[in-house]
């Protein structure tokens, strides 16, 4: 803001917009992810959900609190129950001084296949509301393998501004230079705990080696997670060859399309030299009423998008995990000339 | 049993001699962040424990949440609708957490715990009391579990009696696995893969340290020889496989080879990827 001449009244204060700060780090309790990794834990391989609590401050989003959904069976009577329980839920909370402000979802997913449409959807319905939500992810299957797989994202602002115009063709998308990296940005995640807390675990769990070591991570069998993570790779290839499929149909018909225009157009320009000879008024050289001028709407690249996105989540998994891998089995063959 | 005249006050411990109590943490998150949370007249938090009875008998200690009470000198009240609230909510998301006790912060046990005990264990049959010391009275923070229990004189009903039961603090693997990332105030990034298996690698080096030197300790007479280590040290040395070097080469290779062949596939689909997509929104039809 500039430097202020004359004092401002309130009701200008109040009217100017503020100019919101970027998102740059989500900062997590240690409360939430506990209470993630139980919720997600408990239901794998179902997927779930919850809701995000917290504070939205500056340029850094406070995650404070969450609870979790109940899974949904079938849809009939359950949205209304849905949106009780989350009404009852916050209520509660609020009596007991606990932040009352979404900012955000969590979900598990199964092995980072977690780029839908459907996603992106509650992104939007959650954006309407709130102005800057987040989503969690986390990943029970890999924390099997000895990571703790938490994600925090967003969809990013181009993205989310060509979503609303509801087109994603192909000038719109140079126009932005917007690739399909760019849909989700990942936010760096702090975490915090009060005092007290931390406190309590160091009491309770010493500091020795013995207790802390976490073997799951030297676990030599990758073998069954990286088929599955093939596997997932091979479907979505299969995906991404039917798009692109649609794409080349659509590029024939619209080349075929073209080459019709310019037969007709040759045709219009014969005749209408045949009528200037005869002294006639020329015929337009377009007409809008021939349906070969309509245009053909050209498919979506968003699931094509999406698509590659999850692959290439796939390849990076498959690239850590391999990594991984490498280390145990050269610190096994170290151990082993020992 | 007393025979003749005199009656004995009966302490009935065969029903709490093997109940003991088994705490995730996440209960001991959700009690201090309660208790941080207060409002600024309650000294304490009271709250509700939920989780399930094992079928050997000990009480598996989940989830918790805070409920509302007033406390002054002389009674306690308890915000029962907010606690039934809750309890419905809570189980729409897994019914089968069941409520096992109550919880409140604060060391001792307080004339007021006892009415509280006698309200939930309208409730549930055998209600599992847990203290969490949030005051570091004893220097440390102590967290206690009891179970009431009947005092009887003969027939008479004397009273009850908080018996402490043995607790246990446990842990899933994946909590284990951010452990360090839950102990400190702040952590400023998640450990990527690498550097997490760095230092798990680490602290095996470290274990493998101390072994040596102890084995080196008893070997010159230094520290005395104690049989049972000396025996699970001889069996984990003797866990390892034994392989002719040649064999083990050749599947340490093999599963080398396999991951590089995976490694170069991923790479192969990425290329293809940024093909496909420079392909596809870079075609302009004339």
């Amino acid at each position: 803001m500039a430097a202020s001449s004359a004092p401002r009244s309130f009701l200008q204060v109040a009217a100017t917009e503020e100019v919101v700060s970027p998102l740059r780090v989500v900062q997590i309790e240690g409360l939430v992810i506990l209470k993630i990794i139980k919720h997600c834990k408990e239901f794998s391989p179902a997927l779930v959900t919850g809701q995000l609590l917290g504070l939205d401050v500056g340029s850094v989003l406070e995650v404070t609190n969450c609870f979790p959904f109940p899974i949904r069976e079938e849809d009939e009577e359950i949205e209304a129950d849905g949106a009780n329980y989350q009404l009852e839920m916050m209520r509660c909370l609020r009596e007991v001084n606990v932040d009352n402000n979404t900012v955000g979802w969590y979900q598990s997913t199964i092995l980072g296949s977690y780029q839908t449409v459907e996603l992106i959807e509650t992104f939007m319905n959650y954006q309407e509301n709130i102005r800057r939500c987040v989503c969690i992810i986390y990943d029970p299957s890999r924390s099997n393998q000895g990571v703790l797989a938490l994600k925090a994202l967003k969809l990013s602002d181009s993205f989310m501004e060509l979503y609303w115009a509801n087109s994603f063709t192909g000038e719109k998308l140079r126009e932005k230079n917007l690739s399909w990296v760019d849909i989700f940005e990942e936010i760096p995640i702090k975490v915090s705990n009060s005092a007290l807390i931390s406190a309590f675990m160091t009491e309770l769990e010493a500091d020795t080696p013995v207790t802390q070591c976490d073997y799951d991570r030297l676990q030599l069998s990758s073998n069954p997670y990286m088929e599955r993570n093939v596997e997932f790779l091979i479907e979505c290839m299969d995906d991404l060859s039917m798009e692109q499929q649609k794409f080349q149909y659509h590029y024939r018909n619209l080349s075929r399309q073209q080459a019709q225009q310019q037969a007709w157009l040759q045709k219009r320009r014969a005749e209408n030299m045949a009528r200037k000879a005869a002294g006639e008024e020329p015929l337009p050289e377009e007409d809008p009423t021939n349906p070969i001028f309509k245009p053909i709407p050209e498919p979506s690249r968003l699931e094509s998008f999406l698509i590659t996105n999850q692959i290439s989540n796939y390849c990076n998994q498959i690239n850590g995990v391999a990594g991984q891998s490498f280390n145990r089995l050269y610190l096994m063959k170290a151990l082993h000339d020992n | 049993m007393a025979a003749g005249d005199r009656t004995v006050l009966q302490f009935s411990t065969q029903s709490t001699a093997n109940l003991s109590a088994k705490v995730h943490p996440l209960v001991i998150f959700n009690i201090c962040d309660c208790y941080v949370r207060r409002p600024d007249q309650a000294e304490r938090v009271i709250g509700t424990l939920l989780g399930s009875i094992l079928p050997d008998g000990t009480v598996d200690i989940r989830n918790s949440y805070a409920v509302p009470h007033t406390e002054s000198a002389e009674q306690v009240a308890l915000d029962i609708e907010y606690h039934h609230n809750m309890l419905v909510s809570h189980q729409k998301v897994n019914p089968k957490e069941v409520i096992v006790g109550w919880y409140s912060t604060g060391l001792g046990v307080t004339g007021g715990s006892a009415l509280i005990h006698d309200f939930y264990s309208r409730e549930v049959p055998n209600p599992v009391h847990l203290t969490v010391d949030t005051g570091f009275r004893n220097g440390e923070g102590t967290v206690r579990a009891y179970v009431s229990v009947n005092l009887a004189l003969g027939d008479r009903q004397l009273a009850a009696q908080f018996q402490e039961i043995p607790l246990d603090l446990r842990m899933v693997e994946a909590e284990r696995v951010g452990f360090d990332i839950l102990k400190t105030t702040s952590v400023d990034k998640l450990p990527t893969d690498l550097e997490g298996m760095e230092v798990t690698m680490q602290r095996l080096l470290a274990l493998i340290d101390d072994i040596y030197k102890y084995v080196d300790d008893v070997v010159e007479g230094r520290v005395a020889a104690d049989n049972s280590i000396g025996r699970f040290i001889s069996d984990t040395v003797a866990a390892l496989p034994k392989l002719s070097p040649p064999a083990f080469d050749k599947l340490v290779n093999d599963s080398l080879q396999d991951q590089l062949l995976l490694l170069y596939l991923s790479s192969i689909t990425r290329t293809q990827l940024g093909l496909a997509e420079k392909l596809n929104t870079a075609a302009q039809i004339l």
